[in-house]
């Protein structure tokens, strides 16, 4: 098969900025739920914070209730949690179920 | 175009008061929000309750807005077209929501019009983000796919038309759910005309009929029959691409896992395979398969109720 974009990588992490930029954000918001231990980036400093995966997913998902539904940090941490739990119980509901 | 009932879609009355539209408005973005539910219609309910908010928040909006139904009301049904000068004497500024996305016909042909703010309003930032759907045979063996991204643009006369692009995607070998691809240079052009920006896909998997995955672990359920689970032995089942043998232990319970390690998704470490065994018994028809059971039932000294005190 030709491949025809080479160019595709597998996203390591984004920086602050560049996380930032990404979901629109002002970077006093974002602090907010890496206070808020919604995200957890990796390094000691917000200039050395690496921003993974799931903490991309997750920033991005807590813009959009944010923004929608006007909820706070705080609030957009508990739904974040309560909607891995709920998640999480699926995926094992499913499992029984298929049993 | 299809005239769009703004207060059925808020489930409001026609003479709801503005703290009204706003209670529902909020309860029903909160229900059907498609982070919050997962259900395939929630997605375009949430766009029909935001559209509606968007008129109905606006006194002058929603006053223009009210005449239209007004006549509807009046009129046999079918087709809508919007009586000329419907909007005479309503000072509201068209030109765009506080969201750059892209609403009904109705919505777009009648309070979405040209204005001189309607540019800059469409400005994208710098990367844009999607999700990709994967099949897990595609994250197991790495592949390329084309993708059709459909991106809100701002015409020359301010009005905003959806344009799909067809993006190639090489789907690196071993990406798991939740992961992003990253494609240099496939975001949005940058409004000032410099370079355009990446392009993020967020990686979701399609059901499989057979195999789940959470993260790089896969799993299944493994039927066997009622011999090659007390003999045990080798049997072969299907694997995301191709087949794998099994070693099946003799005296395998039902519900019990098997490990097959390092099968799952590839990467440094792979991901396993877990096999749940299901013990399925076949249909007997003939006379010798009656006779094989009869024979059991009658050497085997089996009471599968002792556990229940049976």
């Amino acid at each position: 098969m030709k491949t025809t974009a080479p160019e595709s990588q597998i996203l390591d992490s984004l920086t602050l900025q560049e996380l930032c930029r990404f979901c629109r954000a002002e970077e006093s918001w974002v602090v907010e739920l890496v206070q808020q231990g919604v995200l957890e980036p990796e390094g000691t400093g917000a200039a050395s914070w690496r921003f993974h995966g799931l903490s991309i997913t997750r920033a991005k998902k807590a813009r959009r209730l944010s923004c929608d539904l006007g909820i706070n940090a705080a609030g957009v941490a508990l739904v974040l949690d309560l909607l891995e739990q709920r998640e999480h119980l699926l995926r094992r509901l499913g499992r029984y179920e298929n049993l | 175009m299809e005239f769009k009932d703004y207060y059925q879609a808020l489930e409001l009355e026609k003479d709801a008061g503005s703290e009204e539209i706003k209670r529902a408005y909020r309860r029903l973005a909160r229900q059907f929000h498609p982070d919050i539910n997962a259900s395939p219609e929630a997605e375009t309910r949430f766009r029909a309750i935001t559209e509606a908010y968007e008129v109905l928040k606006d006194p002058e909006r929603r006053a223009a807005y009210d005449r239209l139904w007004n006549q509807q009301q009046q009129s046999s049904g079918g087709a809508f077209t919007p009586p000329p000068g419907w909007q005479q004497g309503f000072s509201f500024t068209s030109g765009g929501t506080d969201r750059g996305e892209v609403f009904s016909d109705f919505f777009e042909t009648l309070f979405r019009r040209p204005s001189p703010f309607a540019k800059a309003r469409h400005e994208r930032s710098s990367s844009q983000h999607a999700r990709i759907r994967i099949d897990i045979p595609d994250a197991y063996t790495g592949g390329s796919r084309v993708l059709t991204l459909q991106t809100p643009v701002a015409a020359e006369d301010g009005t905003v038309q959806l344009k799909s692009r067809d993006i190639p995607v090489y789907i690196p070998k071993g990406i798991v759910e939740g992961q992003h691809i990253r494609l240099p240079g496939q975001g949005p052009q940058s409004p000032g005309g410099g370079p355009p920006g990446d392009l993020l896909l967020e990686v979701f998997f399609a059901p499989h009929p057979v195999y789940r995955a959470d993260g790089k672990d896969l799993y299944l359920d493994l039927p066997l029959a009622p011999w090659e689970a007390a003999l045990g032995g080798k049997i072969r089942m299907p694997a995301p691409v191709g087949s794998l043998a099994v070693k099946v232990p003799p005296n395998a319970r039902n519900g019990q896992i098997l490990r097959l390690k390092g099968k799952g998704l590839p990467g440094s470490p792979s991901g396993d395979i877990y096999a749940t065994l299901k013990i399925v018994n076949p249909k007997v028809t003939t006379d010798a398969a009656r006779r094989l059971f009869e024979q059991m039932a009658r050497e085997i000294q089996f009471n599968p109720r002792a556990s229940i005190g049976g």
